[in-house]
């Protein structure tokens, strides 16, 4: 079974500034989903409002049919994983132990049992991330740093995955290795998430993409057709073309 | 440098270790003083060693460990709590109103309150009064955050010390004395019923920590970490917030503010042993322990009179910290 989220006129506002309004969207499949937009589109909060940190929205948002406020936070945490945008750290923590965090909604006692070990060498081999497993997490690359994070968030072994911008700090082989990782795993059976502001990487990685202007949901399709010139125009403000490779592989070339 | 991983058998290695030393330290500080003592003697029950042991030196190093400890372990939960290394278990203005209560005791004259010690008394109501201010001040409806606590704390923590100041200013001679005596932080004589109920709380509520330690690993990365993970951080902060501050009000009713203590052994174990709380508390709770009975030890041996322990304990921690701090420009160490 499958995770299954149903949004229903959720909104949230900080004080005055409404910054997400009326979203409905249903996500019942496993599938790789981009959700991009302008800045202040509302597309963090909304993954906050569906990670259960922003508990003051209003409207509905239910995971598995139970609104997610009335969720035990630990049944939750092994259901839904959030990788922030990023990650500091006040205190040496090595990257192993940040990772190692990510079984605590399955602690039984003080220390981790075998299955905890066995689910962070997992996460940790899949983001390549075991080669500095023992070094302080402050001392690590913003995209290595990123890299610990997501691996964190594979431990907690989740049914849906959200991502803020999980490649902001990434060289170019990392942000395609931890693209084809996404797309593995909503293959094999998970809801991913992902906010981007790369509609390149959304169109090549995703089977569908959720835009946002404004705190609304503006296009919510396959790529194609989420992403047409017009309406990279009426959301993002810029003109775009779509241009096509011989190989049949096509990419979004931006100005006029 | 890399850090070891926290694994049941390195946790059980490093705690037997740091356990051995307390009770080393437990037993043997007692034989320093002004009068030579001879352990054997003490333990056979032979007079006068063993009432100068018993009676006298004994209970004083149980008084010094258990405040080290319950000072130390705070120390590392208000640095999670607040994700603040330089929190210390006086930063959010428990100790404060602790000597505000004593002060005034000494002020009104008090001797005793309902058949009690004035001090200890007034201590634990001025302690308890300013942690309900700062639960009130920094309480959002039914949640709290740790930066509303620090600020509101740190303020009031201010404004408490500037009320000690003008009572100190209007109190006479023979009351500024006692006054400046109680916050210059001491490690007295104390009756078995005082020894007993500080055991009573501290052993329990340390322990009711330590057990805890996974979620305030949490907590030290972030509360939407930790929320993200299982833990409720608005809970595990107000928990936290409680039980740091019982350990240091009990200690300081008694002892007066001690500091350094809930600064320096955490950070000096931090560097040794990483940030895993699980092995990072206990380790604090036994080596805070041994740390400020040496301390004490040392305020009434090195010179003919004693010296308040908080002395010892700054002129020991304080090129400590320095160090500390001006190694953290250089290195990623903190």
């Amino acid at each position: 079974m499958s995770v299954r989220y149903e949004l229903s006129g959720a909104g949230m506002s900080y004080g005055a500034a409404e910054v997400v309004r009326n979203v409905t969207l249903t996500f019942d499949r496993p599938q790789m989903v981009a959700l991009t937009g302008p800045n202040g589109a509302g597309k963090s909060t909304l993954l906050g409002i569906m990670s259960g940190l922003r508990p003051g929205f209003t409207g509905s948002c239910r995971l598995n049919g139970r609104e997610i406020t009335a969720w035990k936070r630990r049944d939750f945490a092994r259901e839904v994983a959030l990788v922030p945008q990023s990650l500091k750290l006040d205190f040496p923590f090595t990257a192993e132990q940040v990772v190692l965090m990510g079984r605590t909604p399955y602690a039984g006692g003080m220390f981790e049992s075998p299955e905890d070990w066995a689910a962070v060498e997992r996460a940790m081999d899949v983001t390549d991330t075991l080669e500095f497993r023992a070094r302080d997490f402050r001392a690590l690359s913003g995209g290595e740093r990123q890299r610990v994070v997501l691996a964190s968030a594979l431990a907690q072994e989740p049914r849906a995955l959200l991502l803020d911008e999980p490649t902001t700090f990434l060289d170019l082989q990392h942000q395609l290795t931890i693209y084809q990782l996404l797309r593995k795993l909503s293959q094999e059976g998970m809801l991913v998430i992902a906010v981007t502001h790369d509609l390149n990487l959304a169109a090549a990685f995703s089977d569908r993409v959720v835009a946002m202007k404004k705190g609304q949901v503006e296009a919510d399709a396959d790529p194609c057709e989420a992403l047409t010139t017009d309406r990279i125009r009426s959301i993002f403000g810029v003109e775009a073309e779509w241009l096509k490779r011989s190989g049949g592989k096509s990419w979004i070339a931006y100005g006029d | 440098m890399a850090i070891e991983t926290v694994t049941p058998a390195r946790t059980l290695r490093v705690l037997a270790i740091a356990a051995v030393v307390t009770g080393a330290v437990a037993v043997l500080t007692p034989l320093f003083g002004s009068t030579y003592i001879d352990l054997g003697r003490a333990f056979r029950g032979e007079l006068p060693d063993a009432q100068i042991f018993f009676g006298v030196r004994w209970p004083r190093t149980l008084v010094a460990l258990l405040s080290g400890g319950a000072l130390s372990l705070a120390g590392v939960l208000f640095q999670a709590l607040l994700r603040d290394p330089l929190a210390t278990p006086y930063t959010l203005g428990v100790s404060s109103g602790a000597s505000l209560g004593a002060v005034a005791a000494i002020c009104l004259g008090l001797h005793t309150i309902a058949g009690l010690p004035a001090l200890w008394v007034a201590a634990l109501l001025g302690a308890g009064a300013i942690l309900l201010i700062v639960l009130a001040v920094s309480a959002e409806g039914r949640r709290i955050s740790s930066f509303t606590l620090l600020l509101a704390g740190v303020t009031i923590n201010s404004v408490v010390m500037s009320v000690i100041m003008l009572l100190h200013n209007l109190a006479s001679v023979g009351q500024s004395f006692a006054i400046v005596h109680w916050l210059m932080g001491n490690i007295d004589q104390v009756d078995a019923a005082t020894l007993a109920w500080m055991a009573a709380i501290i052993l329990p509520v340390s322990a009711g920590i330590c057990l805890m330690a996974r979620q305030w690993n949490l907590m030290a990365v972030g509360e939407d970490w930790a929320a993200t993970r299982g833990a409720s951080p608005h809970r595990l902060l107000l928990i936290g917030y409680l039980a740091g501050s019982l350990l240091t009000a009990v200690v300081t009713a008694v002892t007066g503010p001690i500091g350094f203590v809930g600064l320096v052994v955490p950070h000096a174990l931090r560097l040794r042993l990483g940030s895993d709380h699980r092995l990072l508390m206990p380790a604090s709770f036994l080596l805070g322990a041994s740390f400020l009975a040496i301390c004490d030890t040392l305020a009434r041996t090195v010179l003919a009179m004693e010296i308040p322990v908080s002395v010892v304990t700054a002129l020991v921690g304080g090129p400590f910290f320095i160090a500390l701090l001006r190694s953290r420009r250089r290195s990623l160490w903190l």
